[in-house]
């Protein structure tokens, strides 16, 4: 299957030296009314393509807000987010708009699947945008569908799945436009303990098997342990080992 | 078409909420397309009018009326084609409330002058021959179940006493604005009777209809009588036939002016509460239309989405609308026949309705769509639930 290939592929040519991810620099802060709250100060680190690493910290330290930077969501008040060679500081909203469709896969906390829409139809969102023909759409959804082993429900509606089969669809939602990268914001933060196995036995697979890139904000240790490498934010500062105990 | 699949499925997401505004649009386009019509049919009548027939009437008022003599000195004016006369008569069938207008006529030269009413030839003949015969439109004599030969007594309030008449001739309009519901009878048959029991009110028309050549001289030909006719004792009033209804509507103006108000006031009721199930419907969601950004959704798209939701709402109210329109307006129009002849809903009213409720699913549509699109997917999805 095309996109079978394509996924081995990408893993073949991956380089693990290679500069996939570079953040210099980069200045973030808030407005409240007058206030001015500093959340990242001076973070630069990179990240290699085929990564799989984990953001920790405490609460409020600013894991979320360096996550929609590098997905393009949002924008640091200085600094430079270069992926893949793009500056995505300097594009514009349009721009940044088509470089989110063709870059980067979305996992939220809340699953956000459209209640009114099955499994299926869910996953093929996506690529309604990228002029594949219906029977390559079906192809591609099937495909996605297997390897988060839902194939079985691919007629349901969100509200008939389970909190880690409804994540697990938003995973395939994700990875089935084969984006860059995976951002996932506290992926296991609403699932039990088990469900919340699955979805990260899930991303490592996708990790592992099909190279895809992710970075995961998490709070869970247990979480952050799956992934090669953990870094943690505290106090808007990047350090390689925990400041204190998370 | 998973596009459209989402567009019909958001449109029906809170059931309720879309029911109950579909269910207020259905009648408001009802409201809408009733009052449109009463006001069309209270024009009816001078839709149906031509302009190259005039009125005469005295200038005083029209209960005042003109000697039969002004006729041949009307139709020597030049441009006058033909002239006939009338004369309200005001007879009453059985009871009052079963109103219906009747007139004294010179048979021959009004239905000449009024081709617009058709009649069987020999119904035709049988009609001028007898005096006591009276032609009646169709609707009136289906109102009252009568038939060719049936004897009808009105009786009379501007004229005393009971008035027997044979039903001798039914008219058809030639078209859906002719009036159905006049009671046509011979003018000698009151003038013979008024000569016998009150004199001076005989050799009395109320109007004359004057036929012109040429419909483009109506005017002038109107001026050249009243000017015959000034300083005479009774001096006379011409206008169109068209002018001569809508005198009638214009002291009616006041109350068409309030229902073309209420009608405005019903559509942008309506128009507010399809905007506010819209901005409902999208608060509610923005989450959603976050997510679609986040998967590079872009803004005509969400546009679409939105549009089309509120497009369909107003479709379906809009087309529930105006079926129901016309079994509405059919039970009022048989209801209320004396006062409204001619009750039809035109094609102009559905293409109103149709533009109407176009017009208010884009508008509904407009702030809702400009704010989904401006959502910022970081702070609706990554912070709240
Ligand atoms: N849109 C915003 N407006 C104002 N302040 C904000 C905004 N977004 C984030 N902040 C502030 O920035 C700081 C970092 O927030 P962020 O959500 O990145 O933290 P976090 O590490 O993800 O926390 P958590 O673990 O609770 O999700 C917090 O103090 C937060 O209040
Ligand atoms: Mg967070």
């Amino acid at each position: 299957m095309a996109l079978e290939l394509k996924y081995l592929k990408s893993k073949k040519q991956m380089d693990f030296k290679k500069k996939f991810i570079e953040i210099r620099d980069i200045y973030k802060s808030y407005r409240r009314g007058n206030l001015i709250i500093p959340v990242l100060e001076n973070i630069s680190f990179d990240i290699v393509e085929g990564e799989f690493l984990a953001l920790m910290g405490p609460s409020g330290s600013g894991k979320s807000t360096l996550l929609n930077l590098i997905a393009g969501i949002d924008k640091p008040d200085s600094g430079v987010i270069s992926i893949q060679g793009v500056d995505i500081t300097t594009l514009s909203e349009t721009e940044l708009a088509h470089w989110r469709a063709s870059n980067v896969g979305f996992i939220f906390q809340f699953y956000n699947l459209i209640p009114v829409l099955t499994a299926f139809e869910n996953i093929e969102l996506p690529l309604l945008l990228t002029g594949l023909s219906k029977q390559e759409r079906h192809e591609h959804v099937i495909l996605a569908l297997k390897i988060v082993n839902l194939e079985d429900r691919m007629h349901h509606f969100p509200g008939q799945l389970s909190g880690g089969q409804q994540q697990r669809v938003a995973i395939a939602r994700a990875f089935v436009t084969d984006p860059t990268i995976l951002v996932a914001d506290e992926p296991t933060g609403d699932l039990d303990r088990v469900s919340a196995e699955d979805v990260l036995e899930l991303m490592t697979r996708l990790n592992f098997e099909l190279g895809k890139t992710i970075i995961m904000v998490t709070h869970d240790p247990k979480a952050a342990k799956k992934a090669r490498q953990i870094q943690y934010l505290e106090k808007g500062i990047m350090h390689a080992h925990p400041q204190i105990d998370v | 078409m998973l596009i459209l699949k989402l567009m019909f499925k958001n449109a029906f997401r809170s059931k309720l909420r879309s029911t109950l505004t579909i269910l207020g649009l259905t009648l408001a386009i009802i409201a809408f397309g009733f009052l449109r019509t009463v006001v069309e049919a209270w024009y009816a009548g001078v839709e149906a009018s031509s302009a190259s027939r005039l009125v005469t009437r005295n200038a005083i008022s029209l209960i005042f009326p003109l000697p039969i003599a002004y006729k041949e000195k009307i139709r020597q004016i030049e441009g006058v084609e033909m002239v006939s006369y009338g004369q309200w008569f005001g007879g009453i069938y059985i009871d009052q409330k079963n109103f219906f207008a009747n007139f004294a006529i010179e048979p021959e030269s009004y239905l000449k002058l009024y081709p617009e009413y058709i009649i069987q030839d020999e119904h035709k003949k049988a009609f001028m021959k007898d005096r006591k015969g009276a032609v009646v439109g169709q609707k009136l004599v289906e109102r009252f179940g009568w038939k060719i030969g049936d004897n009808i007594t009105l009786k009379g309030t501007i004229y005393p006493g009971n008035w027997e008449f044979i039903l001798l001739g039914i008219y058809k309009g030639k078209d859906k604005t002719t009036d159905e519901s006049q009671f046509f009878f011979h003018w000698d048959y009151l003038n013979e009777n008024l000569k016998k029991t009150a004199p001076s009110r005989a050799d009395h028309a109320g109007f004359y209809l004057v036929g012109v050549k040429d419909p483009r001289f109506a005017v002038p030909v109107s001026e050249k009588i009243d000017k015959q006719f000034k300083n005479s004792l009774a001096e006379t009033l011409t206008e169109t036939e068209r002018a001569f209804q809508l005198s009638f509507i214009y002291m009616t103006e006041a109350i068409l002016v309030v229902i073309q108000i209420v009608s405005l006031i019903v559509i942008l009721i309506i128009l507010a509460v399809v905007a506010n199930t819209m901005a409902m419907s999208v608060r509610e969601r923005l989450p959603e239309f976050a997510v679609l950004k986040s998967l590079g959704v872009g803004g005509w798209r969400i546009s679409l989405l939105i549009f089309g939701e509120s497009l369909v709402i107003t479709s379906i109210g809009c087309i529930l609308g105006i079926l129901l329109t016309f079994p509405a307006a059919k039970a009022f129009a048989a209801e209320m026949s004396n006062y409204f002849p001619v009750f039809i809903i035109t094609q102009e009213t559905i293409y109103l309705d149709i533009a109407i409720s176009f017009l208010i699913g884009i508008i509904a549509a407009i702030f809702p769509t400009i704010r989904a699109i401006r959502v910022q997917i970081a702070e609706s999805l990554m912070r709240v639930r």
